[in-house]
């Protein structure tokens, strides 16, 4: 027998998600977005919740649907763009906002999975960014403080995964999510196909199974474009 | 005749060297990839986890799976690389990518840039913006020479929340391109038919001609 991380659905991955919880979510704009766990948090109505994701997603998918119900009390993130109602309850002062560099909320992750309590960056210096934020000077350049990050849950989305947790994820719907996964007290992963251990080569692991802690194979993935660009043919 | 974006792409295209692994921003930046010079071999990094960015799909090939740091749906060519978003940018911090080049909304004389917020007006974040500007050796700006209102976007001293400090190189406008020096702006080059003096008009910031300015071969 293996270690069995299986869960039967989003609805039971997340089901021990408290109001208040802070909760990171892995995808870049709506790629490799955990598509299954937001709309079972939405159906849920958790609320307060402190959100750590790369952008907000828009009005109407990703992240952007728990925004638009109320239920983010606080969103970290680095380009909310594409969200104008995410820019309105930013501006009308309704929700609470940390926008901080996108390397370093990368950083911030990767470092909590490493086991790094606190790193130097330059991203940032000289800027409001920097602002209350400790620095250290080495060689005469300064860097500021940029501690790894904390976070209740971890919700990311791959391409496979095995009942062990074992994640490979496909090209750039990658992004943050193998990073969230090592930084998520408890890592919930939703994938397009699980698969029993052994079916996946153990050298194309992206995330080791000791990362994750609940999985399930999702369904329905709208995998929703936010701009199709295509080439001009004659 | 002032510059046309695709020009303003065109000129920039020319600081590209062979080997070069480069990182174009959103806007006018993006449109450099459409003017490599013949026989220069670049890779394009695309800060979302991607090195070796190759052209938009064809139609009813795009995946959603696949995009760029603009969230457009693009393609992998033979040779390239995915990878999270913590080693993009920590490629990006270690000096590995040799040019970055990204819009702006004002630059100040000593290289100083904002482009990310304006307050209590628009908020979307810096992304990689930040980290982008205070890693990379060699930064080129491309962006009008004044804003809509007819303002100088070359100044002494931004009047935006910074994106980085005294880290642009060069600046590419509809105008000319200028190199920033100790002096200031140093304008090397003139768009063709833009005089000096509409230059000097347009630029708030201080402003140094070289001795040798010529025009802006297209």
């Amino acid at each position: 027998m293996s270690i069995n991380k299986v869960v039967a659905n989003a609805d039971e991955a997340i089901q021990d998600i408290q109001d208040g919880a802070t909760v990171m979510f892995g995808g870049f704009g709506l790629c490799g977005i955990p598509e299954n766990c937001i709309a079972a948090m939405v159906k849920k109505g958790t609320t307060n919740l402190t959100c750590i994701s790369n952008n907000a997603g828009v009005n109407d998918f990703g992240v952007g649907l728990m925004l638009h119900k109320k239920q983010v009390k606080k969103m970290i993130a680095s380009y909310v763009g594409e969200n104008t109602e995410f820019e309105r309850q930013l501006l009308s002062g309704e929700l609470e906002v940390q926008l901080i560099p996108q390397g370093t909320l990368a950083t911030r992750c990767l470092i909590a999975g490493y086991g790094i309590p606190f790193v130097p960056v330059l991203a940032g210096v000289g800027t409001e960014v920097a602002e209350g934020k400790e620095t250290v000077v080495r060689n005469g350049k300064k860097y500021l403080i940029e501690e790894a990050f904390e976070a209740d849950f971890a919700i990311v989305k791959a391409w496979k995964g095995d009942t062990m947790g074992n994640l490979i994820f496909k090209d750039t719907a990658r992004n943050f999510n193998p990073l969230m996964a090592m930084a998520g007290k408890t890592t919930i992963a939703e994938v397009e196909e699980l698969v029993n251990p052994g079916q996946l080569n153990p050298n194309m692991i992206h995330t080791p199974g000791i990362y994750v802690h609940r999985i399930f194979q999702g369904t329905n993935y709208e995998k929703r474009i936010e701009h199709k660009t295509v080439r001009k043919t004659n | 005749m002032a510059l046309t974006k695709e020009q303003i792409a065109q000129r920039i295209a020319k600081e590209l060297k062979d080997g070069y692994y480069v990182n174009l921003g959103i806007g006018i930046p993006t449109l450099v990839a459409n003017f490599i010079p013949e026989g220069i071999n670049v890779v394009l990094q695309s800060e979302n986890g991607l090195l070796g960015m190759g052209p938009f799909p064809e139609d009813g090939k795009e995946d959603a799976d696949l995009i760029n740091a603009g969230k457009q749906t693009i393609t992998t060519l033979p040779g390239s690389a995915i990878f999270d978003s913590a080693m993009s940018f920590g490629m990006i911090r270690a000096g590995k990518v040799h040019l970055t080049v990204l819009g702006a909304m004002e630059v100040a004389d000593n290289g100083d840039i904002a482009n990310w917020k304006i307050p209590n007006k628009m908020v979307k974040g810096m992304g990689g913006a930040m980290d982008l500007v205070a890693a990379a050796k060699n930064i080129i700006v491309a962006m009008q020479q004044t804003n809509p209102k007819g303002e100088s976007k070359l100044l002494s001293k931004c009047s935006l929340p910074l994106t980085g400090i005294k880290c642009v190189t060069k600046i590419v406008t509809d105008l000319g391109v200028f190199e920033i020096i100790p002096d200031g702006f140093l304008c090397v080059e003139h768009a063709p038919d833009v005089t000096i003096d509409e230059i000097k008009a347009k630029t708030s910031g201080r402003l140094v001609i070289a001795d040798n300015v010529k025009p802006v071969a297209i």
